[in-house]
This record gives structure tokens, C-alpha cells and sequence, in this order.
């Protein structure tokens, strides 16, 4: 029995360790290779920063980044206030038809990419709106919203709706009461929300892919377009830093909320 | 006891009803403009959903309808012939193709994550939050950049190649990249960590205890695992067949750029009526044949889960 135990306990721990390396594999590789100077990509040549610096040079790069940071604060703005007042209003206040309110919600979320993709576009183009970075931000929002509201929302089920009457009762006036109770308990759902929501604008491809004009291709586009042209190092590169961009936004995320959880502990 | 569990149901799945004030003074305070508030709040988020989701996408229903008519234009036409096309032995491989990507993607995930998912349960002890955050981290970069990852390791002259060519396994470099195979890796890579979590979450929660009282009992591990732990698992297996199956049926990056010429999935085939073919009627109903699959799945898990915790 404990022979057999041991045995399967080696294997499962061995099969967790290859799933790991399988998770990560991809990404060392990309990393290590944005150094290496082999431009075919294929074997290690030496270290390197040249792609880095000929980075520095892409002008297509470095305006497809500035539409990237562009789009991804834009949307992030635009959808964080829709998204906290609907989510808001749905655990709050009455709102007319609140079930089908409520589902609206989730439509964005069980709609295929592609399909959410070329519906906007059909829309845009039925309305004659000629394609440009307003009509991303505009796609990127729609999806975004729905990500903020249901992060808003959990943190708002998750505070006792008490401290909200016992302000009213002790004679606060409706926007007090938001301002001095609600909206600083709810206030990390919104930043969660928010980074949540750029972090799926910056990463986004298949709906830009759908709404974007010339010219106002995004940097996964720009990436899209280049590994399409052809393998190059450069990409690496660009990679590497979009990861570390996604990973810190998210990683900061992470300990914000474990240091809120703290500090609410030590309260 | 009963009451708190519902409680906790419903927040986490977010759908709590609304507070209901105890004290008169609270209600009247509450009451007086609270459906005015409300209804103020939610109107940008209902008027956006509506503009960008539910037209849009009534007027695809509606496009699928239409033909293409000699000059190139739009003609309502009210016809399903385009679904006809869609079903026709010319296209039903591609979306059978999808399908069985699809499925075995799913069987991948399943297989991969659910031991990883059990060890995270039983054996990750202190560090269950790292090793569940170390699954979660690949998943928050870039689709686009993970797949590109996998083209740089499986090409001909990738990293894979040259270390199988190095220990000398192979003579030859291997032709992975470009075939069904690295369609189905690229997509098991990318939806690993959706089957995971509700595989995790399921198992978390599990009385590890009925092991033993099975083992107690004179149960082999192997019988205790069938029909004790596989059975009260289920709930997040079927969870991760379809967050897994779901996203891998509708994908098309994978293909286009792991794929050849043999491997087409009807996410590539919709991309190509909408932006080459301008095959607008076809596409529309292509997607809403696409669309009307993954729906089934959804409702099927509804019907089996009895809640919507899971998409909250």
C-alpha cells in the first residue's frame, strides 16, 4: 500500500513538475532569445541588446505603442465608469428589469471573440463610421465593461450594506454617505477593474483586428503583421517588454490586494 | 447553517439580491429615489451593451439572410441558403475539424490539469496561492506572443530540433510546426489554466477524508478514486470542458499561425469571408452557426451545474 502510494505520489509530483516546465518553456525561450544574436531565432550566437536598440528605431513600433497605451488608457477610463455605476446599480439600488440587467452582463463574456469582432464591424460599417483608433477604443469598451462590472460588483456583495443605513440613520445625506462609505470600500474592486480592463485592451488582438483603420494598428497588430513577414528576434524583443509590461501591472495588482487584506487584517 | 450557504452562493456568484433595508427609516430613506439612482446608473451600461452587442449582432442574424448579388452588393433575400452552404460537404469538414480540435484540446486540458489541480488541492499546503499564481501568470500575457513562443520553438530549425538533433534522438528535424499537432499544443498551451482553475476549485473543496474512510472500507485507491472522488469532481470537470472547449472552438489565431493549409478552423473561415472573400451573408451565418454551438454547450453546463456561479 505506502509502496505504491510513494510511487504515485513520484509521479504526480513528476507530472506537475513537466506541466510547469510546459507552462513556462515558451516564455524563458521568447526572453532568452531577445538577447541572442542569431537572427534566424533558431540557435544561441551570443548576448546581445541589438534588437532592443533597433526597437529604438521602429517608427511603425513605436507608434503602434503609443496607439496601444493610447487605446488601453482611453478604453480603461471609459469602461471603469460605466462598468462601477452599473455595478453599482445593480447591488445598491433598484434598477428596472433587474435580471435581464443582470444577464446583460455576461453577454460579452459567452459571445465568440470572432464573432463579437465582425459584429462591431458590421455595426460600424451599417452606421458608415470610417475605421480609426476611436472606432478600437470604442470595441475595446464593450468588452471591458463587462470585466469591471462583475469585479466592482463581487467586492460590493462582499460589504455589509449596514455601514451604508447606519450612515443614513445617523442622519448623512445620500452623497455622504457614497463618498465617505461606499465609494472607498469599493474603491479596490475599481482599480482591480481597471487594470483588469487594461490589461485586456493592451493584450487584445481579434477585436482590433476587426475595428482597426490605418494607421491605427495596436502593438499586438504591429507583432501579428511582423511574425506573418517572418520570424525575427525582433519580436522577442517587443515581447519580452509587453511581458514584463502585462506581468507588473498584474503582479502589482496581486500584492495591492494582499496588502489591502493586511492592512484590513491588522484592523 | 442553510441560510448561510445560500448566502455564500450567491455572492460568489455575484447575483445577491439587492439589500433589503430592516429599519422603517432605512426603507424610507432607501425607497424614496432609489429605482430614479438605479435606473440613471445602469442606463450608460444597458444603452452600450445594447449599441455594441445585442444590435450588432441582430443585424448579423439578419446578414446571414442576405446574398451577394452580382454587383457585389447586399440583397435582402431572406434565405438560408447560406446556412445550406454552410452544412454543404464543401464546409462541414472544416467546422467537424473544429470540433474535434476542440475536443481533443479539451481532453488534453483535462488530462494535464486535473492531477496538477489535485496536487495543488492536497499537497500544495502553504504554498497553494504560488502554485496556483505560478499556472495563472503565463495566461496574463499575450495570446499572440505565447503562440509566437510556440513557432519559435517548434520550426524546423527551432529549439526543439536542434536539442532533439543535439542528444541525437532525431536524424532528421521534425515537421511539427504547421500540422494538426501544434494546433492542438498551441491551444491546450493557451486554455491549460481555464481548465485548471474550476478543476482546483472543485477539488479544494473536497473531504479528503472519504479516501481513507474508502481505503477504511476495504476500497482499493484506485476503486475509492472512480467512484468517490471522480464523481464529486464533477462539477469541475465539466466547468473546465467548457471553458476549455468553448474558447478553442471559436479561436483562430492558433491556426493561422500554427496551422497549414490542412488544418482551417471555421474561426479562419469566418476571417476569410468578412476580409477576403467579402462573402459578408456567409460569414454572418457561419458565426451564428458558431455562435449557436457554444451556446448549447453553455446551456448544457447550466442544465447540469444548476447555477451560474461559475460565469460569475
Amino acid at each position: 500500500m505506502s509502496d505504491t502510494a510513494t510511487k504515485s505520489s513520484w509521479l504526480l509530483r513528476f507530472h506537475v513538475l513537466l506541466t510547469y516546465i510546459f507552462l513556462y518553456a515558451p516564455i524563458i525561450v521568447l526572453v532568452i532569445f531577445s538577447f541572442n544574436s542569431d537572427h534566424r531565432n533558431a540557435n544561441w550566437q551570443g548576448f546581445t541588446l541589438h534588437w532592443y536598440s533597433n526597437l529604438m528605431h521602429n517608427e511603425a513600433v513605436q507608434r503602434a505603442l503609443f496607439n496601444s497605451l493610447k487605446v488601453g488608457l482611453s478604453s480603461t477610463l471609459i469602461a471603469t465608469t460605466i462598468g462601477s455605476m452599473a455595478a453599482l446599480a445593480l447591488s445598491r439600488y433598484e434598477v428596472p428589469c433587474h435580471k435581464l440587467v443582470g444577464f446583460l452582463v455576461f453577454v460579452p463574456l459567452v459571445i465568440p471573440e470572432i464573432v463579437m469582432g465582425i459584429s462591431i464591424l458590421t455595426l460600424y460599417l451599417s452606421l458608415s463610421i470610417p475605421l480609426s483608433i476611436y472606432t478600437v477604443i470604442f470595441a475595446h469598451v464593450a468588452f471591458c465593461i463587462a470585466y469591471v462590472t462583475i469585479t466592482v460588483r463581487s467586492r460590493l456583495a462582499g460589504i455589509d450594506p449596514c455601514l451604508e443605513e447606519a450612515a443614513a440613520d445617523l442622519g448623512a445625506t445620500r452623497w455622504a454617505t457614497f463618498r465617505l462609505i461606499t465609494f472607498p470600500q469599493m474603491l479596490p474592486g475599481i482599480i482591480s477593474g481597471a487594470l483588469l480592463s487594461f490589461t485586456l485592451s493592451f493584450d487584445d488582438f481579434v477585436i482590433t483586428f476587426f475595428t482597426a483603420g490605418v494607421g491605427s494598428g495596436t502593438l499586438p497588430m504591429t507583432i501579428h503583421s511582423m511574425i506573418r513577414f517572418g520570424i525575427t528576434p525582433e519580436i522577442n524583443a517587443i515581447s519580452t517588454i509587453m511581458l514584463t509590461l502585462s506581468l507588473t501591472i498584474m503582479g502589482g495588482m496581486r500584492l495591492y490586494e494582499q496588502y489591502r487584506t493586511r492592512r484590513l487584517k491588522a484592523q | 447553517m442553510a441560510f448561510d450557504y445560500s448566502a455564500a452562493v450567491d455572492a460568489a456568484s455575484g447575483l445577491q439580491s439587492t439589500p433589503k433595508p430592516t429599519t422603517r427609516k432605512g426603507r424610507m430613506w432607501m425607497s424614496k429615489s432609489r429605482r430614479t439612482i438605479g435606473f440613471w446608473l445602469a442606463l450608460p451600461f444597458v444603452l452600450y451593451i445594447t449599441t455594441f452587442f445585442i444590435i450588432p449582432l441582430l443585424s448579423v442574424c439578419f446578414m446571414s439572410t442576405e446574398i451577394v448579388s452580382d454587383m457585389d452588393e447586399l440583397v435582402p433575400a431572406y434565405t438560408l441558403s447560406n446556412y445550406a452552404a454552410a452544412l454543404s460537404s464543401q464546409y462541414l469538414p472544416i467546422l467537424l475539424r473544429s470540433a474535434l480540435y476542440a475536443a481533443l484540446t479539451t481532453v488534453l486540458c483535462l488530462g494535464i490539469g486535473y492531477p496538477l489541480a489535485w496536487f495543488i488541492a492536497r499537497h500544495g499546503g502553504r504554498h497553494k496561492t504560488l502554485y496556483l499564481l505560478l499556472v495563472m501568470l503565463p495566461f496574463w500575457t499575450s495570446y499572440l506572443i505565447r503562440i509566437f513562443a510556440w513557432m519559435t520553438i517548434l520550426q524546423t530549425e527551432g529549439v526543439l530540433n536542434n536539442i532533439l538533433l543535439y542528444l541525437h534522438i532525431i536524424s532528421a528535424p521534425l515537421d511539427i510546426l504547421n500540422s494538426p499537432i501544434s494546433v492542438i499544443l498551441g491551444l491546450t498551451y493557451g486554455f491549460l489554466p481555464f481548465a485548471t482553475l474550476p478543476l482546483y476549485a472543485t477539488l479544494e473543496k473536497l473531504d479528503f477524508g472519504l479516501l481513507e474512510a474508502a481505503a477504511d472500507l476495504g476500497s482499493t485507491p484506485r476503486k475509492a478514486f472512480f467512484h468517490v472522488i471522480l464523481p464529486l469532481s464533477l462539477p469541475g470537470i465539466t466547468a473546465a470542458c467548457l471553458l476549455t472547449f468553448v474558447p478553442a472552438m471559436g479561436d483562430f489565431i492558433t491556426p493561422e499561425l500554427l496551422g497549414g493549409v490542412d488544418t482551417m478552423m471555421v474561426g479562419n473561415l469566418i476571417q476569410q469571408q468578412y476580409l477576403a472573400s467579402f462573402n459578408w451573408p456567409f460569414g454572418a451565418a457561419l458565426s451564428l452557426i458558431l455562435m449557436l454551438i457554444m451556446l448549447s454547450f453553455i446551456a448544457l453546463f447550466l442544465k447540469t451545474s444548476g447555477s451560474t456561479e461559475l460565469l460569475a
